[in-house]
C-alpha cells in the first residue's frame, strides 16, 4: 500500500513533477525544424529564443534544442517569438512530414 | 488576589493579547477598533510586549502578514471591524484552509452602504462560513478571558479564532476586569507549536494547487485532493466543540470564572419563554427578563457565546423545555431571517421540539435598544402566540418601517 500523507494542510516539497506530467494538458506539441533553426545552421550558441521565451522552462539550450514533452504545455509561445519559423506548431496525434 | 481595573473593551482585548504573549502584532486601525492597534504599539514601543508590530497598508495585509508570522511559527494577533473585515474575507478563508491558530478581535460594526460606523453584527455574520471559530463576548472581561481561551482552542485544533464584540457598547465602555495574572497565564498557555515547520534546510511549497482527485506527490506519497483537506477542516471545526468547552472548564479551574462554553444560562430552569441572542444584546436580555419576571412572566436568556462551530446539541437541551423562543438580531441574512434564527430552527429540525420562534432584527447601525424595549417585544410576541402566530416573518424592532 502506498504511504499516505497526514498533512493537515496541503504542502508539497518542490520537485520536478510535483504538479503532475503537465505535458498531459497540451493540445498542440512544438515540432523543430533544424534546417530553419539559428543555432543549428551557424553551429554556435546563438539566438535560443525559445528558450528564453519558454514559460515552462522545458526547453534546452542546445544544438539542436530540446524541447521536454512531459511538462510542454503546447501554449506555442516557442515558435510564435522564433524568428526562423523553425518550431512549428502540431496538433496531437498528427503525424508531421 | 488578581488586579481589577476599570477599562474598555478594547483595553481588556489589548490586554488579553499582551498577557497571551502574542510575538506578532499586523492590525490597521478603523473605528471602534481603532484603540486596540494603538494600545498595542504602544505596549510594544515602551517595551511592555516583546513582540513585532507589523505596519500595513490595509487589512487584507494586517491579515496576510498574520498567515505568513503564523506559518513559520509566531503567535500572533489581529483585529479589525466592519469593511475591514470584509476586506480581510480573502484571508479569513486562507487563514482557515491553511490551518493557523490566528486569534482576531473583531469589534463589531455594522457595514456599508451607507456609511455608518456604530455597532451591529453583520460584519461577522457574514464570514460565518469562512471556516472560523466564532466567540461572541457579552461583558469586558469575557473578552479579555476569551482571547486567552482563544490560543488555547486555536493552537489545539489548529483553527482560527474571531472574538467577536459589540463596538462602542463594550469596546468604548468602561467596566470593572479582573486581570489574569500573568504567570498563570503562562501555565494555561503553552507555547505555539506550529503543525509545520517551515525553515530554510527543508523547503515547502504551501498550499499549492490541489486537483480535484488525490495524487500522489513527486516521491509517490499519496496526497489529498481539494475535497479532503477541506474535509478534515469541517470534521476539526466539528471536533472543536469539546476543545472549547474543556478550554472553559480548564480556564474556570485556573482563574475562577466560568463564561460558559458553547452557550449560557439565565434563569432558564423555569422559563415559560426565553430569550436568546449573542453578545451585548443578550446581556440586555437578562434585564429584560427579570423585568418580566417582575410582572409574572417567567422569562429567562440563553446566550449563544459560540456561533461556528454551531452548539446544536447545547441548544436542544436548552430548549427543550421552554414554550417559546424569542430572538434578537443584531444582523440578518438579507431576503430571509436573522442568520441565528435560521441556525436554531434548524437545530430543533428532527427532535420533538416544537416551539413558537419569533425573530427581531434589532440595533442595526448603533439603533439604541434597551431593556424595556426587549421586554415589550417578549409580550407582544406572547401575545401573538397566543393568537396562533407561531411563526412569523422577522420584525424590525424601533424601526419605522411603513
Amino acid at each position: 500500500m502506498k504511504k499516505k500523507d497526514a498533512s493537515i494542510s496541503a504542502m508539497a516539497t518542490p520537485a520536478v513533477g510535483e504538479a503532475g506530467k503537465t505535458g498531459d494538458w497540451r493540445d498542440m506539441r512544438p515540432v523543430h525544424d533544424p534546417a530553419k533553426c539559428i543555432p543549428c545552421i551557424k553551429k554556435k550558441a546563438a539566438c535560443f529564443l525559445c528558450w528564453l521565451y519558454c514559460p515552462e522552462g522545458v526547453i534546452k539550450a542546445t544544438i539542436p534544442i530540446e524541447i521536454n514533452l512531459e511538462y510542454c504545455k503546447g501554449c506555442g509561445i516557442c515558435a510564435e517569438e522564433c524568428p526562423g519559423k523553425a518550431i512549428t506548431m502540431v496538433n496531437e496525434g498528427e503525424k508531421h512530414g | 488576589m488578581a488586579e481589577v481595573q476599570i477599562m474598555t473593551g478594547n483595553q481588556a482585548a489589548a490586554l488579553g493579547a499582551k498577557l497571551s504573549h502574542v510575538q506578532v502584532v499586523a492590525a490597521y486601525p478603523i473605528t471602534p477598533q481603532t484603540s486596540v492597534t494603538e494600545i498595542l504599539s504602544q505596549f510594544i514601543e515602551g517595551g511592555e510586549l516583546k513582540a513585532e508590530y507589523i505596519r500595513v497598508e490595509s487589512e487584507h495585509t494586517a491579515l496576510t502578514v498574520c498567515i505568513s508570522a503564523s506559518t513559520v511559527g509566531a503567535r500572533v494577533f489581529t483585529s479589525t471591524s466592519s469593511q475591514g473585515l470584509l476586506y480581510m474575507h480573502e484571508q479569513l478563508h486562507w487563514a482557515a484552509g491553511s490551518r493557523l491558530p490566528i486569534v482576531m478581535c473583531c469589534v463589531n460594526r455594522g457595514v456599508g452602504a451607507p456609511w455608518t460606523i456604530f455597532n451591529d453584527q453583520q460584519d461577522s455574520i457574514s464570514q460565518r462560513d469562512t471556516g472560523w471559530i466564532q466567540i461572541y463576548c457579552r461583558d469586558n472581561q469575557e473578552i479579555i478571558d476569551s482571547i486567552i481561551q482563544g490560543y488555547r482552542i486555536a493552537e489545539a485544533m489548529y483553527i482560527p479564532v474571531m472574538i467577536c464584540y459589540d463596538g462602542f457598547v463594550m469596546s468604548h465602555t468602561m467596566m470593572p476586569v479582573e486581570i489574569p495574572d500573568a504567570e498563570l497565564v503562562s501555565n494555561f498557555l503553552p507555547p505555539y507549536k506550529p503543525h509545520t515547520i517551515l525553515s530554510p534546510e527543508t523547503p515547502m511549497n504551501i498550499n499549492p494547487v490541489l486537483f480535484p482527485w488525490r495524487r500522489a506527490n513527486a516521491e509517490g506519497v499519496l496526497c489529498d485532493g481539494y475535497m479532503e483537506m477541506r474535509y478534515k477542516l469541517q470534521k476539526a471545526l466539528g471536533e472543536s466543540r469539546d476543545v472549547i468547552v474543556a478550554a472553559g472548564q480548564a480556564f474556570a479551574g485556573a482563574f475562577g470564572r466560568d463564561h460558559g462554553g458553547m452557550v449560557w444560562h439565565y434563569k432558564t430552569d423555569d422559563a415559560e419563554v426565553i430569550l436568546t441572542g449573542m453578545g451585548s444584546v443578550a446581556t440586555e436580555a437578562t434585564t429584560a427578563a427579570d423585568m418580566l419576571r417582575e410582572e409574572g412572566i417567567n422569562a429567562g436568556v440563553v446566550g449563544i457565546r459560540v456561533f461556528r462551530p454551531f452548539p446544536k446539541e447545547e441548544v436542544r437541551e436548552a430548549f427543550r423545555k421552554t414554550k417559546a423562543v424569542v430572538i434578537f438580531e443584531k444582523g440578518i441574512s438579507y431576503g430571509y431571517e436573522g442568520a441565528l434564527c435560521s441556525e436554531l430552527k434548524a437545530a430543533f429540525y428532527g427532535t420533538d421540539i416544537r416551539l413558537p420562534v419569533h425573530n427581531y432584527v434589532v440595533g442595526l447601525g448603533g439603533r439604541d435598544v434597551k431593556a424595556r424595549e426587549l421586554a415589550e417585544a417578549v409580550r407582544s410576541s406572547r401575545d401573538a402566540i397566543a393568537s396562533g402566530d407561531t411563526e412569523p416573518a422577522p420584525k424590525w424592532l424601533n424601526c419605522f418601517t411603513e
